[in-house]
């Protein structure tokens, strides 16, 4: 489990990040939302330790990293596996080196083993195959894979994936999200995710923390965030007109009928097509 | 000034924190030969041709001063051995290695920070300065010293080769002049010069590459920073070593 424990952050004369507080719940695909520049990469960065924070506590199991020392710090590290929003893979080594890069750094194993182990990460992650291909060669959804592959063949305890869905395709972006999901229930791993994509919120969101200027706005999960009252995120999740609807449902809910599957679908599509007559 | 303070000071801790335990002796000792054959063999070529027209160009000009039928032509042997070997080889070589691997050195380094790469390692709990940069200092080292050796012997050559070809003296004038009031000392003077060049080079290169912020812009400034400033820096270490052990 990590605990966030008022954290604050700044840079020269501004504050990116103000005391903020949080829990990212263990086994669960925990996500911190909030619009371009609320400070969600830069807390996710305070967490994982390329960013000191100027104030608060970062616990992993109750141990505070912030004051671990750099051996401590280096033990916590190798449990932890990131996907980066330009996947972060290292231009000159193929596919398989890259996969293959953390266990040649951290394990004694033989070239066979550690071939075996990332023919199998690279087989879950559905790009068997690939090996040969150096990150120039593959698409960006293949590069965001390659990177889950890497970030996930340690067997890590904490994945941290940011804006995993970012310069990807609707579809993609979906693929990626399942296959965050289901790796975060297969190796019971504490996920922790950073995106402003709903899609992503409503399908992976066990727990989700909402930012918005540098503040913790608001707690909760992806059936709790369509019925919230507050203003800001409801400013942030309604920004899109496809999930007007959903406002809508929820206004319907409120005046007391909750609308079926059938009428949802109405709802949805004579909002999204303007030449369809309502009467 | 106070930038400057604020830089050398996070130099010092860039150098500090390269000093640790290596994660895996092996990955380490794989990018340090990775970085000898990329710094070495990819500067071979240009260093090569540089030394072969240094020291006949040495050798025509010095001949072209010595109009004096009193002082031997051997003396032109001597004066381009001891200008290659003092100067040319390792103050030349150096600065066009500042250029060709200072350049290289901040630009991988700068791409790797921007995209994230050295974050990923951090990540993964690998030491990134004992890592990224210790190995390019070390090779930097190992074999900035040898292109120096190679360059002041190319360098030799040449003159050989263009006092000859040119009829200004014979090849074996030309290699008794070369025997003639030789001084050890001279050879170490320039292979001090050269460990101290390296590590300028390697060193100040990656200090600019390690720490660049921003996109691809800023990749490219911090390569033109490294050359300039690691150039400024040979010169004046050139001047200061000459001064303390000449």
């Amino acid at each position: 489990m990590i605990e966030l424990k008022n954290i604050s952050k700044g840079f020269e004369n501004v504050q990116v990040i103000n005391d903020v507080s949080s829990v990212m719940k263990p086994g669960q695909c925990n996500l911190i939302i909030g619009s371009s520049g609320s400070g969600k990469t830069v807390l996710m960065k305070c967490m994982v330790g390329l960013f000191l924070p100027d104030a608060g506590e970062v616990l992993y199991d109750g141990h505070d990293f912030i004051k671990m020392n750099d051996e401590e710090k280096k033990e916590i590290r190798t449990q932890i596996g990131m996907l980066f929003q330009g996947s972060a893979l290292f231009d000159s080594l193929t596919v398989e080196q890259n996969v293959m890069f953390p266990l040649e750094m951290f394990t004694k194993w033989n070239y066979k083993k550690k071939l075996e182990r990332v023919n199998e990460v690279l087989e879950r992650v559905e790009l068997k195959g690939t090996n040969k291909k150096f990150p120039s060669e593959v698409s960006g959804g293949m590069k965001k894979r390659v990177g889950i592959a890497r970030a996930v063949v340690l067997n890590p305890k904490y994945l941290f994936c940011d804006e995993p869905n970012s310069g990807l395709d609707p579809l993609t972006s979906m693929i990626i999200d399942k296959l965050i999901m289901e790796i975060t229930k297969e190796f019971k791993i504490t996920t922790i995710v950073n995106t402003h994509d709903m899609n992503s919120v409503m399908e992976m969101g066990d727990s989700i923390l909402y930012m918005h200027q540098g503040e913790k706005e608001w707690e909760g999960n992806n059936k709790e965030i369509i019925f919230s009252k507050n203003d800001k995120l409801n400013d942030f999740i309604f920004a899109s007109e496809f999930l007007k609807d959903a406002k809508d449902m929820r206004m319907l809910e409120e005046t007391g009928k909750i609308p079926n599957e059938r009428d949802m679908s109405e709802l949805t599509h004579k909002d999204a097509d303007p030449l369809i007559d309502p009467d | 000034m106070k930038k400057f303070i604020s830089d050398f000071g996070r130099y010092i801790l860039m150098i500090k924190g390269m000093f640790s335990m290596p994660e895996n002796f092996k990955m380490y000792w794989k990018e340090f030969m990775h970085q000898c054959s990329d710094i070495g063999i990819g500067s071979l070529g240009i260093v090569a041709i540089i030394s072969v027209f240094m020291g006949a160009v040495s050798a025509v000009q010095t001949a072209y001063q010595l109009v004096s039928p009193l002082i031997p032509k051997s003396t032109i042997a001597q004066i381009v051995r001891d200008t290659v070997i003092l100067e040319f080889a390792p103050t030349l070589v150096s600065i066009v290695l500042a250029g060709v691997v200072g350049s290289k050195i901040a630009s991988e380094l700068g791409n790797m920070r921007v995209s994230e790469q050295i974050d990923a390692l951090e990540i993964m709990g690998i030491n990134t300065k004992a890592y990224l940069i210790g190995p390019k200092i070390l090779a930097s080292m190992v074999v900035i010293p040898m292109l120096v050796v190679i360059a002041a012997v190319l360098g030799i050559y040449g003159g050989r080769l263009a006092g000859t070809a040119a009829g200004i003296l014979s090849a074996s004038t030309y290699d008794k002049g070369l025997l003639e009031g030789f001084l050890p000392y001279n050879a170490v003077f320039c292979m001090v010069k050269a460990y101290t060049f390296a590590f300028i080079i390697s060193s100040i290169s990656s200090f600019f590459g390690y720490y660049v912020t921003g996109g691809s812009l800023e990749i490219g400034r911090s390569s033109t920073k490294a050359v300039v400033v690691s150039c400024i820096l040979i010169l004046f270490a050139d001047y200061l070593l000459s001064a303390l052990l000449l």
